[in-house]
């Protein structure tokens, strides 16, 4: 057993994507395959007065142009909009439902041609005019209209109270401003429709039935009129767990026109989907002298749309984290005329807990203490917020082995104290914190007797690694050669899968191909036991394991029969069983993964030019299915942190209500100058009480922390507190 | 993007006549800006002009001891070229200090020249700008202008001019050979392109019906004086918030001659004799590149978002001229700044 789970294991499905075999979205084709192009709207706000499609209509390849004015039915209440993931509070947007225009960069028209070249010319030919409106975009100059949301916090203590009467206090606003997700893979559908009708729609998404039941609803569909897949996902990192627009005019066009149809989203149009609201993060901390805390209070005021109630948990993992007496929390909403916010890489928690730990650095250094032990004063084993302790919080070990690893030691606490030539060197640390969720998942394994299997789950691989930990769990399962194992993910027909994301699909998926590959071993032993003078006689099924492709009594692999054996004697050339995970209902403890979070940066004195020249991130997540897959995923959210820290900003003219650098040369990810040293430390973390294999799940962690570890080197090396992200070097020059 | 006529110039003259036929018309040779522009309908050319395959690939010695460079040229083949490393490593450093290396094998020469602003509002059909759209208003002085220009503004526009290689050889004096349909005539880069004032539109002294033909760089090619340095949001692959050029002909620790120019900061690479002349004959020493630095920041002016460039300038400029008088150029491969 356990032959690959926990290896680093390469990438089932890697030689397929490097090689171009691995097709995406907009690369499948069919038969007289149209291809439409979407025009925007460019204010935002208001209505279209008048939307002419006459010349465009008279380009050469021009099927049709779609508009609320000349559109098939689409459904016409809320709830048919609400997809799995959507806002509970709020009227989801309806792509060319009606001439209301919500937010700059929304579609207003889908011009359909024969090639896609045609139809983005045909595009510019389209003639609106519109009834504008007075509108609003900007959450700073509209602070003061948030609204408060109701959310489960706890209050402990009298917080005002507390703070006031500390010892020592910090309090300060955290900017962070909204980011877009630009995934490599433009947003993309391309719906094939056959003979019968029958529409197959790829689309780039993060969830299969999901999409599968929105179009049902929208369109209303039977189940069967279409079937979604998305064998594979060019990065999506939450903006695609909701169905995005381009499903929908895709579809759109298909039953208008009765044809195949492609709608791919340029770059600049991907921006007119969602994103991570702007925050203004407002955080107190109150402490005794010897760093215990007092009070803590974190309100959160954020940016949503005007139809939709976006909101995540910001504000929450201080609740938890820490141990304080006195806490309060609230989450605040402004609605803006943008598009609806939605789910990027640790929603809340990335810019919730960059916040949080920049406040605890700040705290650290009234208090004249190390960031280290401020944290661990105010360590707490038990989830403050719940008042429950852990199923396992091996943070401690994170902040030892990090500093270990880092040199911790060595830092000189004082602010431009340490230097390498020109340039002010600074350390930083944070603490990172994200849930270990668990869904209902459902794989079918089918077993052939040649010692094959096939596993298949309607789960999306974003591109995290599902397919391969997927293979490795079958093939640890069923005792097979990894090679003899073959995944089959996203696809509407197969087993169900909720969307891929919160970090919960590897503890999900993992555990539903053990209760499946379990019904098969019971299956496998009886037939082996049926074999004539079989060494299994007198073994019971629990002391039976599939080992090497054979059916083995455990502890003496020698007493075995083949799996082929044992399926032709049954006359079996398959078997076929499916299973739904299953975790028990435990509200007795709290699951959550951790990381401590190192970065050292360098700072030119004169010019303010910062390089992050190390960064050390250990994770405490359970078990680790795949060291290989698993340290990348934490070096993509370092990477992904330093971005936060240093580059990443979606900039709005607000007298336009636009967004000016829709493009990535002008929106700035870190290019490969950017990134440097990256250690990746997996702290063991055994966990029997969460699940079978003790594994929490990797997606958002890696993240978390990171913007704030580098935010605190950058103060550490200058004395400058930058509070507004991100870090650019014209706010340490001044 | 428009629809278009395609074009391909069988020589030089053709392109000239092809060019004044169709006052619509745009030559073609890498494409890298270009395509762009038209993929936002910024550039809307009735016709391209493809003059890809004529003959101004060559990187050939002047009589003068100078280096003639066809308008083709692609950048990195100019910034390998054995004699440009040799002999003019400033702009070997300017080149690779842009865009990415699959841009440079693309973008030629002579395009890197007519390459156009990057404002956001220049990009952006859905609100005024006067370069792309005369008269229609410049968005960018009172908007958004954190990269804008501080040197030579007009009240119509704050745009820059973003190319690197053109500071290089502004510092160099290159002179720009020009085709056209009255024959050839040759002016010095410096004076090819222009300030906004009040035609923004016009980014270049490039007549109708004219082609760059090639760029010549004098003899004195400053190669052991000299850098290139570019600060920028991140540390490869942006455009520059300012980047300096700096050559220095060093006598002892006195200044014999002085080249700078800086980048990312006007409408045209930006060079100053005065502060030129100010360093000839003076110690190569902080205080007389800090005097230089205030001659050639001289007139800066800032709006909301950008006043943190004239500063970022002066300690660019003090800095970038220790480098060379060190014999320390700014490595472009490593990011940490010398």
């Amino acid at each position: 057993m356990n032959a690959y789970v926990g290896t680093p294991t390469s990438r089932i499905d890697g030689r397929a994507k490097v090689t171009g075999a691995a097709k995406y979205a907009g690369e499948f084709s069919a038969d007289g395959l149209l291809y439409g192009f979407v025009v925007e709207a460019t204010i935002p706000r208001g209505r279209i007065a008048r939307i002419d499609a006459g010349d465009a209509l008279q380009v050469k390849g021009v099927v049709d142009v779609l508009t609320h004015a000349h559109r098939p039915p689409l459904a016409d209440n809320d709830d048919a909009w609400k997809d799995e993931v959507a806002p509970e509070k709020g009227s989801p947007f309806r792509p060319l439902y009606d001439d209301r225009i919500r937010f700059n960069g929304q579609p207003i028209a889908l011009v359909v041609a024969d090639d896609w070249e045609t139809a983005k010319f045909a595009a510019t030919r389209v003639r609106v005019e519109y009834d504008r409106e007075a509108f609003a975009t900007d959450l700073e100059s509209e602070h003061g209209k948030a609204g408060k949301l109701d959310r489960p916090h706890k209050p402990r203590g009298d917080a005002a109270a507390a703070l006031a009467g500390a010892a020592v206090r910090h309090q300060a606003d955290y900017v962070l401003p909204t980011e877009h997700h630009n995934p490599m893979e433009l947003y993309a559908t391309t719906v094939v429709r056959d003979g019968s009708g029958r529409l197959t729609v790829h689309d780039k998404t993060q969830g299969v039935q999901n999409v599968h039941k929105f179009l049902c609803s929208v369109f209303n569909k039977k189940p069967d009129d279409l079937r979604v897949v998305s064998p594979y996902v060019g990065g999506a990192f939450g903006s695609g767990l909701r169905p995005q627009y381009q499903v929908v005019l895709a579809v759109l066009a298909a039953l208008e026109l009765k044809r195949s149809v492609r709608v791919v989203l340029t770059r600049q149009q991907m921006y007119g989907l969602g994103y991570r609201p702007m925050t203004i993060e407002r955080v107190a901390l109150g402490a005794r002298p010897d760093g215990t805390l007092d009070a803590v209070t974190h309100e959160a005021t954020a940016v949503t749309s005007r139809y939709e109630d976006f909101s995540r948990n910001d504000t929450g993992w201080a609740e938890q984290l820490y141990k304080s007496p006195n806490s309060l929390f609230s989450h605040k909403l402004v609605d803006l005329d943008l598009s609806t916010p939605c789910d990027m890489r640790a929603p809340g928690a990335a810019s919730g807990v960059c916040a949080l730990e920049c406040a605890m650095d700040e705290l650290a250094v009234a208090l004249k203490l190390d960031p280290i032990e401020l944290r661990l004063k105010c360590y707490s084993d038990r989830d403050q917020s719940e008042d429950l302790p852990y199923t396992s919080k091996q943070l401690r070990e994170c902040y030892a082995r990090g500093a270990e690893a880092f040199g911790w030691t060595r830092r000189n606490p004082a602010p431009r104290s340490m230097r390498d030539g020109k340039e002010l060197v600074g350390w930083g640390m944070a603490t990172g914190v994200w849930e270990a969720l668990q869904m209902p998942v459902a794989v079918r394994i089918v077993l052939t007797s040649n010692g094959h299997a096939e596993v298949s789950c309607a789960a999306s691989d974003i591109g995290t690694g599902t397919y391969t930990i997927v293979a490795q769990v079958a093939a640890d399962a069923l005792g097979l050669p990894i090679e003899n194992i073959d995944v089959k993910l996203a696809d509407s027909t197969l087993p169900q899968a909720p969307v891929e994301g919160g970090s919960w699909m590897a503890a999900s998926s993992a555990h539903a191909v053990l209760g499946a590959a379990e019904d098969i071993r019971l299956e496998l032993a009886r037939l082996a036991k049926a074999v004539p003078a079989s060494p299994l006689g007198g073994v019971d099924a629990p002391d039976v394991i599939l080992v090497d492709g054979t059916i083995a009594k455990a502890g003496d692999k020698a007493r075995a029969v083949s799996i082929a054996d044992a399926m032709r004697h049954g006359k079996l050339e398959r078997i076929e069983k499916q299973k739904l995970n299953h975790f028990a209902e435990d509200k007795s403890h709290a699951r959550n993964t951790h990381s401590a979070v190192f970065a050292e940066v360098k700072v030119d004195e004169e010019l303010g030019v910062i390089r992050v020249t190390r960064v050390v991130s250990a994770v405490a997540a359970g078990r680790i299915l795949n060291t290989k897959t698993g340290r990348s995923q934490i070096m993509g959210g370092v990477v992904w942190g330093i971005g936060m820290a240093l580059h990443e900003e979606t900039v709005m003219d607000h007298r336009f209500g636009r967004i000016m650098n829709a493009n990535i040369a002008e929106y700035h990810i870190p290019v490969n100058a950017d990134v440097h040293d990256i250690d990746v430390i997996f702290v063991d973390e055994p966990d029997d009480r969460i699940n079978r294999l003790g594994v929490k799940g990797l997606g958002e962690i890696g993240i978390v922390g990171v913007p704030a570890a580098i935010a605190n080197a950058v103060y550490h090396a200058t004395g400058k507190r930058i509070r507004r992200f991100p870090i650019t070097l014209d706010k340490l020059l001044d | 993007m428009n629809n278009f006529q395609y074009s391909r110039a069988t020589d030089i003259a053709d392109a000239i006549r092809l060019l004044t036929a169709d006052p619509g018309a745009k030559l073609i040779a890498g494409g890298t800006n270009l395509i762009d522009l038209m993929k936002e309908n910024v550039e809307r050319p009735s016709r391209l002009i493809d003059i890809s395959r004529l003959p101004l690939r060559d990187i050939e010695e002047t009589a003068g001891g100078g280096l003639r460079i066809g308008a083709l040229v692609p950048n990195s083949d100019l910034a390998y070229h054995p004699l440009v490393e040799q002999r003019y490593p400033l702009l070997a450093a300017a080149i690779l200090a842009g865009a990415s290396a699959q841009l440079r094998n693309m973008a030629s020469v002579g395009g890197n020249l007519m390459q156009r602003t990057r404002c956001a509002y220049f990009y952006d059909t859905a609100t005024p700008c006067n370069k792309r759209e005369p008269g229609s208003g410049c968005s960018a002085i009172d908007g958004l202008n954190r990269n804008h220009a501080i040197l030579g503004t007009s009240a119509s526009c704050i745009a820059t001019n973003p190319s690197d290689m053109s500071v290089a050889l502004v510092a160099l004096g290159a002179l720009v050979h020009i085709a056209g349909p009255s024959g050839q005539r040759a002016i010095a880069l410096i004076d090819f392109h222009r300030l906004p004032e009040d035609k923004p539109h016009v980014d270049t002294n490039l007549g109708t019906g004219e082609i760059i033909a090639a760029v010549e760089l004098p003899k004195h090619g400053f190669a052991r004086n000299y850098s290139y340095l570019k600060i920028r949001d991140r540390l490869s692959y942006a455009f520059a918030l300012v980047s300096v050029a700096a050559a220095l002909e060093l006598d002892g620790n006195a200044i014999s001659e002085a080249r700078l120019a800086l980048g990312g900061v006007a409408h045209k690479p930006w060079r100053s004799l005065e502060a030129e002349a100010a360093l000839r004959g003076r110690a190569a020493t902080p205080d007389h590149f800090s005097r230089a630095a205030d001659l050639l920041l001289q007139g800066a002016t800032s709006r909301a978002h950008n006043r943190f460039k004239i500063e970022l300038a002066r300690r660019a400029i003090v800095r970038t001229l220790i480098q060379a008088a060190g014999a320390t150029p700014q490595s472009q491969a490593h990011k940490k700044i010398a």
